[in-house]
């Protein structure tokens, strides 16, 4: 049909072009959002390779046209340029509608990076490509810890969880091209399900002031964005390769994408990570390895007006845990923390055995967008996420092989937004999500389930305004609800049923009773109400501050509700508790920025107050024929939390700077007056860096990383009865380990290949002095140091 | 253009399926899942060489991991100076009938040992048989007893123990190592 119309058209135009040059093109410029003129706007009619500029009314004339086709390219400072091709007969007037939104702009222009924030005043960093392709061999927590007040909690060194101001797992949100992360995120060993390869940029927003993607942020939101395409003929890709000594595996990464300037795009990535055991500076941590496979396809239309895109995306990761962490009973436990020794160790080995994880999640995603000329913008998704987790224990017999856990948790989600942009100085934003998630946990693993089966429904609905009262000052304002619902399924020992005292409370959801085990239903609602208030004042060129306000509500999760059963790694029993309400945080925060040539300093101050926080705490223990194992339930309690993080970077020239990122984070229990549990302690990079762009574009940076003893925090020790000495010893679960310094080096260097393609090669040491040292926030450190020294080469390939 | 409008008709056609998919829920009951592995009772039976009163001692937890304590009996008195062949037996009674774990040990004898201690010198053990590798068990052992006295007998089943380290063949639990699958403590008597 397209090609019938040119042939057409291209008949018509033969036949007129010899009849009239006399015609006349002319017409205005308008502003897209609100029709407002544009002056000044160059009109490049690359048929005659002639120039004219708009009027001060937007308008703008040629006379002496022949009939034909045109090709206008019409542009003005900061706005999109556009491309028309224009049939010319007679007087021909026309009205083009030009784009200027600088941030539409970036996302469209620039190739490789969008480097755009995503709110005007939140507490909000960006890292771009080039900060997360440095981590590529690595897990999203890892390149998050490059930004201040951003930790991570880890089980080993390849389960790694973000942490933001001192929160994680549930209270962080993870959005990837657009997709609410569905992956079984309640547990701490369950690191979110994303290959930082797929990603161009990463936004984190600390605190739960970006409604739009979720109400219940209470520590924040990390949302990355696929690399962004640009409207040109274009075919280009990347490879990074990596190697390294710890662990002596690799990981690479390809990615090539095709683009047409008429919108149309195509893009696939690939990602491959293989490690054996990793090492401390004195033993190999048997049992660590990983081998992680991902891929993901990305396609669509986009132009400013309007597009779609779909995405595909597949992972899978297959992670050891450290065998010495697999304990039977406290006994164990006490030999391992008493002793500070590794209990288990065996010769370097690739073997990934019990106890493992085996992780796939999937993620299909479809969304179209349309702009309404002088209105605003129509988004609408669709996304369906398959997380399968299977955990491995060490088991004995015909069991051997077959998975402790076995969940397949599916979450469909469609949502629609309407960010309505008419007015510059006011953007108004309306969004509706519906959900629905069925978890379920296979019985063949011939375990009691951890986690029930369950059906989960959600909706949601937000608005949000941003003001801009004038050059200085920016107001945002947001609400959103949600409703949640929870309908499980699950099986109680009755004799843990009576032990909790839901016998009294919650007889009525009991439907079965199959002898020494109750089949119970239980179903919960829950309304949350979110809400924002922000303000970013510009005080001179360089310095502004950010004040926010967020009021956010999150229901307790599956594990939080239902947990209950013994848990081997930490050799504790765990219980959920049927009574958990939902939580509620009230977080206020200021930012002051400072920005000059060469000096800039960013100070983010945060205090957030959650009431009925929750949390776990140990609760007594319990006697089973292994022995005796402490038990650990779900509490709820009031928690605040306060802290400063600072970034600063000072050029000495355009060589050397001296860069820091320190966070100071406090975590209080206010009924029980003492430390909250698991919060990170005191911690300071300092970073001395030389920059040459003659020698090869050569970057190098010597870090030093200053963590300093956790000594706020709750004394849960207790004394534990060891049948085979018949003595008693304390069992020190609680202190922290001690301060650790460690210094890492970083360098690369860039070759032009040819015009198009470059090479860049990276060196990195971690850990240069091979120090020992264990880390207050691993779930291991019971059980083993921390990583040995690391030496990374690194080739990545632009093409 | 044209691809763009049935894209927008195929978005919205999932977008109507996936609120009919929401719309249905599974109704269906969970399966009930009985533990395979769990060892709910140890019962060592010690006979007197050359005659006399069998002795039984026994750990029953029948609720696994659940919150209520393994009850612990010891069926008499042991007899002072005295050899008493002993021999173990593990049992799974979540199942019905009763699960005999002693065979799975036996199976892979050398990934398990059982370690027999007591306190105020009230009794001595030796084991009576070996795994594949020469090493000892402990499913079948022998205890002798001293003068007569109180104390404990404690009974450890280790999985995975290092049976080459030092002591451990001889009964000391000490460089073990390994994960416990039981451990049990009987207050005991010898006359």
């Amino acid at each position: 049909m397209k090609h019938y119309i040119l042939i057409v058209a291209c008949c018509f135009i033969n036949i007129a072009y010899s009849h009239n040059c006399n015609s006349k093109f002319y017409g205005e410029v308008h502003d897209f959002h609100d029709g407002s003129p544009i002056v000044a706007a160059t009109i490049y009619i690359e048929t005659l390779n002639k120039y004219i500029v708009t009027d001060i009314n937007g308008k703008f004339s040629i006379d002496s046209l022949c009939d034909g086709k045109i090709i206008v390219h019409v542009s003005h400072l900061a706005c999109e340029t556009k491309r028309l091709e224009i049939q010319i007969k007679g007087d021909t007037f026309y009205v083009i509608n030009l784009e200027h939104h600088i941030e539409e702009l970036n996302e469209i222009e620039v190739k490789g990076t969008s480097s755009t924030k995503l709110t005007k005043t939140s507490q909000e960093t960006l890292l771009k490509t080039e900060d997360i392709e440095r981590f590529s061999a690595f897990n999203l927590g890892d390149a998050l810890k490059q930004i201040s007040g951003v930790s991570s909690i880890n089980t080993g060194n390849t389960i790694v969880k973000p942490v933001i101001n001192g929160l994680h797992s549930s209270r962080v949100l993870v959005i990837t091209n657009g997709v609410r992360l569905q992956d079984q995120e309640w547990g701490i060993e369950h690191a979110p399900n994303i290959d930082l390869n797929a990603s161009g940029s990463i936004n984190v927003i600390k605190g739960a002031n970006a409604l739009a993607y979720g109400g219940d942020a209470i520590g924040g939101v990390v949302i990355l964005k696929p690399p962004s395409i640009s409207l040109k003929d274009s075919l280009y890709g990347k490879t990074i390769i990596s190697g390294q000594t710890n662990g002596r595996g690799v990981s690479v990464n390809s990615s090539v994408t095709k683009t047409y300037q008429k919108g149309w795009y195509v893009g696939a990535q690939a990602s491959m990570k293989r490690f054996g055991d990793f090492e401390a500076p004195d033993y190999i941590l048997t049992n660590t390895g990983l081998n992680s496979k991902g891929f993901s396809v990305n396609t669509g239309y986009k132009t400013f007006e309007q597009g779609f895109n779909m995405f595909y995306s597949f992972l899978n990761n297959e992670i050891g845990i450290l065998r010495a962490s697999h304990i039977g009973n406290i006994e164990d436990l006490v030999n391992a923390i008493n002793s500070q020794q590794l209990l288990v160790t065996d010769a370097f080995s690739y073997d990934i055995n019990a106890p493992r994880q085996d992780v796939t999640h999937q993620i299909v995603k479809a969304d179209f967008y349309k702009r309404f000329k002088k209105f605003g913008r129509l988004d609408v998704q669709y996304d369906f996420q398959n997380n399968k987790r299977l955990e491995y224990d060490l088991r004995i017999g015909d069991d051997r092989f077959k998975p402790a856990i076995d969940l397949t948790l599916k979450t469909h989600t469609v949502r629609t937004n309407l960010k309505i942009d008419a007015k510059s100085n006011i953007t108004h934003e309306f969004g509706v999500n519906v959900g629905y998630q069925n978890n379920f946990a296979n019985p063949d693993t011939d375990i009691r389930r951890l986690i029930p089966d369950y059906d989960k429904y959600d909706a949601g609905f937000f608005a949000i305004s941003n003001l801009r009262l004038n050059d200085n000052i920016n107001l945002d304002l947001g609400i959103r609800y949600d409703f949640n619902r929870i309908d499980a399924k699950k099986f109680y020992l009755t004799s843990r049923w009576e032990e909790r005292g839901y016998d009294e409370d919650f007889d009525d959801i009991v439907i079965e009773d199959a002898g020494n085990q109750l089949l119970t239903n239980p179903v919960f609602n829950y309304h949350n109400i979110s809400a924002s208030a922000g303000m970013a004042y510009q005080l001179n060129d360089n310095s502004s501050f950010i004040f926010n306000y967020g009021l956010s509500n999150r229901a307790p999760n599956s594990s939080e509700l239902f947990s209950d059963g013994l848990h081997h790694s930490a050799a504790r029993i765990e219980l959920g508790g049927l009574h958990i309400k939902q939580e509620t945080s009230n977080r206020v925060s200021g930012t002051y920025k400072y920005n000059h040539d060469t000096f800039s300093i960013n100070l983010e101050g945060f205090y957030n107050h959650i009431n009925d926080y929750i949390f776990i705490e140990p609760t007594g223990t319990e006697v089973t024929i292994r022995g005796e194992f402490p038990v650990w339930s779900y509490n709820q309690t009031n928690a605040s939390l306060f802290g400063l993080d600072v970034t600063g970077q000072y050029n000495l020239n355009e060589q050397w700077f001296l860069n820091t990122k320190s966070s100071f984070i406090k975590g209080r229990d206010l009924s029980k007056k003492e430390g909250l549990i698991d919060m990170p302690s005191f911690k300071t990079v300092n970073i001395l860096g030389y920059s040459n762009e003659k020698w090869l574009q050569l970057h190098t940076e010597l870090q030093s990383e200053l963590v300093l003893r956790q000594n706020d925090f709750p004394n849960n020790n207790f004394d534990v009865y060891i049948a085979t000495t018949d003595s008693s010893v304390l069992l020190d679960i609680s202190s922290p380990p001690p301060t650790y310094h460690l210094l890492h080096f970083q360098s690369d260097i860039t070759l032009n290949v040819s015009k198009k393609t470059n090479l860049n090669i990276g060196l990195n040491i971690t850990n240069i002095f091979n120090t020992s040292y264990r880390e207050y926030l691993n779930r291991l450190r019971y059980f083993a140091d921390d990583l040995g020294r690391n030496i990374m080469l690194q080739i990545k390939f632009n093409y | 253009m044209n691809t763009l409008k049935n894209n927008l008709k195929s978005a919205f056609l999932i977008l109507v399926s996936t609120l009919t998919f929401i719309g249905c829920s599974n109704d269906d009951d969970p399966e009930i899942v009985i533990e395979e592995e769990v060892i709910t009772t140890m019962t060592a039976t010690l006979v007197p060489v050359g005659g006399g009163t069998t002795i039984t001692l026994m750990t029953q937890d029948l609720d696994g991991d659940g919150p209520n304590e393994p009850e612990v009996t010891v069926s008499g008195d042991l007899v002072a100076n005295t050899t008493y062949n002993g021999s173990l037996v593990l049992l799974n009674e979540t199942k019905n009938p009763a699960e005999d774990i002693t065979e799975e040990i036996e199976e892979l004898d050398d990934e398990h040992q059982f370690f027999f201690q007591a306190t105020n010198s009230i009794a001595t053990f030796a084991y009576s048989d070996t795994d594949g590798d020469g090493n000892p068990v402990g499913l079948s052992f022998t205890l002798t007893t001293g003068s007569a006295g109180t104390g404990t007998i404690t009974i450890v089943l280790r999985h995975e123990p290092n049976k080459g380290a030092t002591g451990v063949s001889d009964g000391d639990i000490t460089n073990a190592g390994g994960s416990t699958d039981i451990t049990e403590t009987f207050s005991v008597t010898v006359i």
